[in-house]
């Protein structure tokens, strides 16, 4: 029986590095304020001390140069693990992201693949400042060549970030920073892996399908707890992998139902909540009773925070939505 | 061996705009010769001759629509054949996408490169034993890469090399900065080389910054910098070899980066999609071809006695036979399979992937390649 800790999920992600390089030297963390400061969330505490300098590599304040090195040293077969430090800093690296890590191994036919997992914290509601806010999982989602995980549990946390460290192949990791302390959860000390690619069922219901992933995880599960007073039994699918994402979950969840809601707090338009209505339309129409109700962020710029509990789905919209699928 | 090491490192120790020269447009010695051996000699030699003629068959085939659109090398074979000849066996190359001429000094398959720029991305799968990265398109962003890679050679104390290739263009991107600044602040062993060919497509070298020099950008990043006649094929050994040298060397008390920039001419187009006399004056293009490579390298080693007719003659016929086969293989390679788009995306295919494949393999099946090409 294996012993287990008592943690957050941004303890469980340092948890799930510090594993990691202890399992395979070949694994280094690269970012801003990685190293002695343990991070700007401390998700490397802890880190710079164990493994030293060369594995926990402070670097310089250019995002692009990080993954870009990440990129060469991946094609060399190391394991590097750069950090960025809020997702809203990405876009500096994008060019790097999608013209490099995502095509590597189609572009040499595989002699050179990339098994590298860049994190970024992502997300809103910690009244942060402006660019400190945004959900972009769908600009990865739609590049071919990556994999996008992003957990909502402390003991997903730890078991994505171990599969995608090992994966042969790049993946964009988004923490919810929105819950990175929100509540902790038991997690084993020893190294394991939660699967790239398949959802986790939350809640079992009958009436209606709830799919999510990150931080609306939470509100969403809230929403079907009040309901379930009602009487309305709602299924809640966590993605956990939005790409690639689990069409057979999706599937299950909705024939069971032939009712679904899709909640995420990235703008709607081309979000996440398009396409899986799209493999509803085309995999279980003769299931569906109701529209595919989405309920998401607006599409607007992400708010300072003064306003942003008006733009992320709370647990109140998602009951709404919710009540629209079940009564069509 | 000491005074090698101490003449090689003053290298770095000179002006910016003082390029180091070896011969000079005539052929005539004015610098310090490397210390090759005939045969050496010769086989840079017998690579720029490769490289010219496979440039020129390669844009042959393009204006023949034999081939897609393809960036020529001609005039820059000095810089790239000296630089890749400097590397040892187990260093690498980070090109960008005009290196053809070092890509086959370091063993690629002449047959890839037409490959790849026939359409086919097999070209770009480098042999397991050919250390030469892929490709990479978008300007400057293999620099990053590079300074990544010897990192990584670096931290696991191989002692690999890694030669960079880019242009002047190159030069205003901010993956150049990035890349080259990362290399400074964790001393990796890299040596950036910059083929200053004076034109990124119609935009001259002023237009690209105010720096009087490329090299002199190195000092602000710590690193050395220096500049070579990027058309003299024997400076460029020297300096590219005292340059991995140095790179090489944990032990050195210099900074282990070096920048190069090679002043080069392109004789052609960027790539057979542009019309250079649209921005530039032929008188131009006239003074740079007195500077070519191939005619100085010639004219020093018929003078040293290592060439004479016959041997050019047999080299000639060598480089031809074998850009003629190349190009034959190449032409008779059949169209990739289709599959081989989703084969290698991942790893493994994810089941959507698999299924978009199956859905396209049996339409394929059903209405045959005809529904997908002309004629």
């Amino acid at each position: 029986m294996s012993e287990t800790q008592n943690l957050t999920v941004v303890q469980a992600v340092r948890d799930g590095l510090y594993t990691e390089m202890r399992e395979d030297d070949d694994v280094l963390v690269l970012g801003q304020d990685v190293g002695k400061n343990g991070g700007v969330f401390r998700a490397t505490e802890g880190l710079f001390d164990e493994f030293g300098g060369d594995r926990v590599v402070d670097t310089p304040l250019a995002e692009s140069g990080i993954v870009g090195c990440a990129v060469g040293m991946a094609a060399m077969g190391l394991r590097p693990v750069p950090e960025i430090q809020f997702s809203g800093f990405m876009y500096p690296g994008f060019d790097q992201i999608v013209s490099h890590m995502a095509r590597f191994r189609t572009r040499s036919r595989g002699r050179f693949n990339l098994p590298m997992t860049l994190r970024a914290p992502y997300g809103g509601g910690i009244r942060a400042p402006e660019h400190h806010s945004e959900s972009k999982e769908a600009f990865y989602a739609h590049e071919a060549g990556l994999k996008v995980v992003i957990p909502s549990t402390p003991y997903d946390a730890k078991g994505l970030l171990a599969a995608s460290i090992r994966d042969p192949d790049p993946v964009i990791f988004l923490e919810p920073k929105l819950i990175y302390r929100a509540f902790r959860d038991e997690v084993p000390e020893e190294p394991y892996t939660v699967p790239i690619g398949e959802a986790a069922t939350r809640r079992e219901g009958g009436d209606v399908a709830l799919f999510t992933y990150g931080a609306m995880t939470r509100p969403t599960l809230e929403a079907a707890e009040s309901l379930a007073e009602e009487g309305i039994d709602c299924e809640v699918v966590d993605l956990r992998t939005v790409s690639p994402l689990d069409r057979e979950a999706i599937i299950e969840a909705f024939e069971k139902t032939g009712r679904a809601v899709v909640v995420h707090e990235a703008p709607k338009t081309g979000g996440l909540a398009a396409e899986i209505t799209a493999i509803i339309q085309e995999e279980a129409l003769l299931y569906q009773e109701a529209p595919v109700g989405r309920v998401t962020g607006f599409d607007v710029p992400y708010p300072l925070y003064a306003l942003e509990d008006y733009y992320l789905p709370t647990a109140a919209r998602i009951e709404e939505g919710i009540r629209e699928a079940v009564e069509f | 061996m000491y005074e090698e090491v101490a003449s090689s490192v003053s290298v770095f120790d000179r002006a910016y705009d003082d390029p180091v020269r070896v011969l000079d447009e005539d052929g005539e010695v004015v610098g310090d010769v490397p210390d090759l051996d005939d045969e050496e000699l010769v086989g840079i030699y017998r690579h720029m001759r490769l490289a010219r003629h496979f440039d020129a068959r390669a844009v042959s085939l393009q204006r023949q629509g034999r081939m897609g659109t393809y960036p020529p090398l001609s005039g820059q074979e000095g810089a790239q054949v000296g630089s890749a000849t400097a590397l040892a066996e187990d260093d690498w190359i980070v090109p960008s996408y005009r290196e053809h001429g070092a890509a086959l000094v370091r063993g690629l398959p002449l047959k890839q490169t037409l490959l790849y720029w026939m359409g086919h991305e097999a070209g770009n799968a480098t042999p397991k034993d050919v250390n030469v990265f892929p490709v990479a398109v978008p300007i400057a962003s293999q620099v990053p890469h590079a300074t990544g890679a010897s990192w990584a050679s670096e931290l696991r104390g191989t002692d690999e090399v890694f030669l960079c290739y880019f242009g002047d263009g190159a030069t205003s991107e901010g993956d150049f900065h990035e890349g080259v600044n990362f290399a400074g602040v964790f001393d990796t062993p890299t040596v950036f080389f910059c083929n200053n060919n004076q034109w990124a497509i119609s935009v001259p070298r002023e237009r690209q910054t105010r720096s009087a020099t490329l090299a002199q950008k190195a000092e602000a990043y710590g690193i050395d910098g220096v500049q070579v006649d990027g058309m003299d094929p024997l400076a460029v050994y020297s300096v590219t070899e005292a340059a991995v040298e140095k790179a090489r060397d944990p032990e050195t008390d210099r900074p282990r980066p070096t920048l190069i920039e090679a002043v080069q001419y392109r004789f052609g187009a960027h790539t057979t999609a542009d019309d250079p006399t649209v921005y530039r004056d032929n008188d131009e293009v006239e003074r740079w071809k007195r500077k070519d490579p191939i005619p100085r390298l010639e004219a020093y080693l018929r003078s040293e006695g290592v060439l004479d007719d016959e041997r050019v003659a047999e080299i000639e016929t060598e480089v031809e036979t074998r850009v003629a086969e190349a190009i034959e293989a190449a032409e008779s390679e059949a169209r990739p399979k289709p599959e081989e788009m989703f084969e290698h995306a991942y790893a493994e295919l994810p089941p959507e992937l698999e299924r978009q494949y199956e859905e396209f393999a049996a339409f394929r099946e059903t209405h045959g390649d005809a529904a997908f090409l002309e004629e």
